[in-house]
């Protein structure tokens, strides 16, 4: 079937897209953006984590005929160009990356965040950060990320 | 495979009376699971993505509509405050992300035992409105599970909302797993109480083949705050009670051992989630300080 959706602000169309695939599928496969990365498949890893019409979900959970009309927001398309968005800077300067598989979720998620609460508490982090899993267990340089990125929000 | 999308509610019952072995999908956090890895091809699925009837809620002759497409996100922002024991479960499933997309209608059309939403309906009497072309009925929730992933909906039949009484006093829902996020209940408990009644709803999660109401502890608990007066005298349940009541929790469960935990642990620890749950919607209804 035929896909037409808009990610990170494009009109995209997407031809001889399978019924059954998921969005992750198409933004990974048909789109040539691989930011999104797949690992899990069943929503407990949140690295394929995208905005649908401003809402945080896995992209791997969502049909792609559900995208149909949607818009799309992967995290290529929080980086303004080659200039990182803040969250992405704090993620580098905190040292929040180590294989930097889960990055890109976490990224989004935390973007997520701080949209919806600019000063988290300790606990507001954990929870919105929960659903995203890093398995080089570099939790702590991340947590020390989103406070560093809430800190540059609230000024 | 097919893929069918409707655009309101009557294009929905339209295109599953044609279709009656399409596959309903909303927020996909069951159903593409089965699809990404293989385990599930249907001819045909049903995208309810976009049937805004189903995102709808509201009162409706005294009591709280909820479409079956409303987030669990959406439940604990909106319509938290009236249904707390509900918002309590939402707030366990899965993640942000996962909040996002699942909704209360995808826990009744999964039917698992482990759905988050299901015990708070039970422990408040819930009913669940199915819908065909043929037109709707209201099944009691308990009656609407009828097994494990098995629920009373015929082919035709899809389900758009459930109907609950707002909370007439404090709720509680508690759940056992390996950490606070992205878990399949080990065992969960759901408390209601009803002070206009003087009832004591329950109800046991993942511990037996559908959740399971504990019916001779709802009626012990109904006795010992009557003959005490208690709901007048706001005094406390004593200690004796709160221990019969999780012992006679414990008894209806139906649990089975599992990847998740053994029966003997879910028949323990539920007892223990029921004993506890019941003491802190007490000290809440008592207005005991620091309490819910």
């Amino acid at each position: 079937m035929r896909l037409r959706l808009v990610v990170n602000g494009e009109v995209r169309e997407v031809d001889d897209v399978w019924e059954g695939e998921s969005l992750l599928y198409v933004l990974r496969e048909r789109l040539e953006l691989p930011g999104s990365k797949n690992a899990c498949e069943q929503g407990e890893c949140g690295s394929c984590s995208v905005y649908v019409d401003g809402s945080l979900v896995c992209s791997c959970l969502v049909l792609a005929g559900q995208a149909e009309g949607r818009e799309v927001v992967t995290v290529e398309g929080i980086s303004d160009g080659d200039d990182l968005h803040p969250v992405q800077r704090a993620f580098v300067d905190a040292g929040a990356v180590q294989c930097g598989f889960c990055t890109p979720g976490f990224v989004v998620a935390t973007h997520d965040l701080l949209r919806r609460n600019p000063d988290p508490d300790e606990a507001d982090i954990r929870e919105a950060l929960a659903g995203n899993l890093c398995r080089c267990t570099g939790y702590e340089k991340i947590l020390d990320a989103v406070r560093l990125a809430a800190r540059g929000a609230t000024g | 495979m097919e893929f069918i999308q409707p655009l309101n509610l009557a294009e929905a019952l339209e295109a599953k009376d044609a279709h009656p072995e399409a596959v309903p999908i909303r927020g996909g956090t069951d159903v593409m699971v089965g699809l990404n890895f293989a385990r599930s091809r249907p001819a045909a699925v049903l995208d309810l993505s976009r049937v805004e009837e189903l995102e709808e809620w509201g009162l409706e002759d005294g009591l709280l509509r909820v479409g079956a497409g409303v987030s669990y996100t959406r439940i604990i922002e909106e319509i938290g405050g009236r249904l707390p024991g509900l918002a309590r479960a939402s707030r366990t499933v899965g993640s942000p992300q996962i909040r996002n997309r699942g909704t209360v209608g995808g826990n009744l059309g999964t039917a698992s035992p482990a759905g988050d939403g299901l015990p708070p309906l039970y422990a408040s009497d819930a009913e669940v409105e199915v819908v065909s072309t043929r037109g709707s009925r209201r099944i009691p929730v308990a009656d609407f599970i009828s097994g494990p992933k098995r629920n009373a909906l015929a082919p035709q039949e899809l389900i758009s909302a459930f109907y609950v009484a707002e909370a007439g006093g404090p709720q509680q829902y508690s759940k056992i797993g390996t950490r606070n996020a992205m878990v399949i209940a080990v065992c969960a408990f759901a408390l209601a109480l009803h002070p206009e009644s003087g009832r004591v709803g329950t109800c046991v999660g993942s511990a037996g083949p559908t959740p399971l109401r504990a019916e001779e502890a709802e009626r012990f608990m109904r006795g010992v705050l009557e003959e005490g007066g208690l709901w007048e005298s706001r005094g406390a349940i004593p200690e004796a009670a709160l221990r019969r009541f999780g012992e006679l929790v414990a008894g209806a469960a139906r649990p089975i051992d599992d990847v998740r935990g053994t029966a003997e642990y879910r028949r323990h620890s539920v007892g223990v989630l029921a004993r506890r749950a019941l003491g802190w919607a007490w000290d809440e209804y008592r207005g005991v300080r620091g309490a819910a």
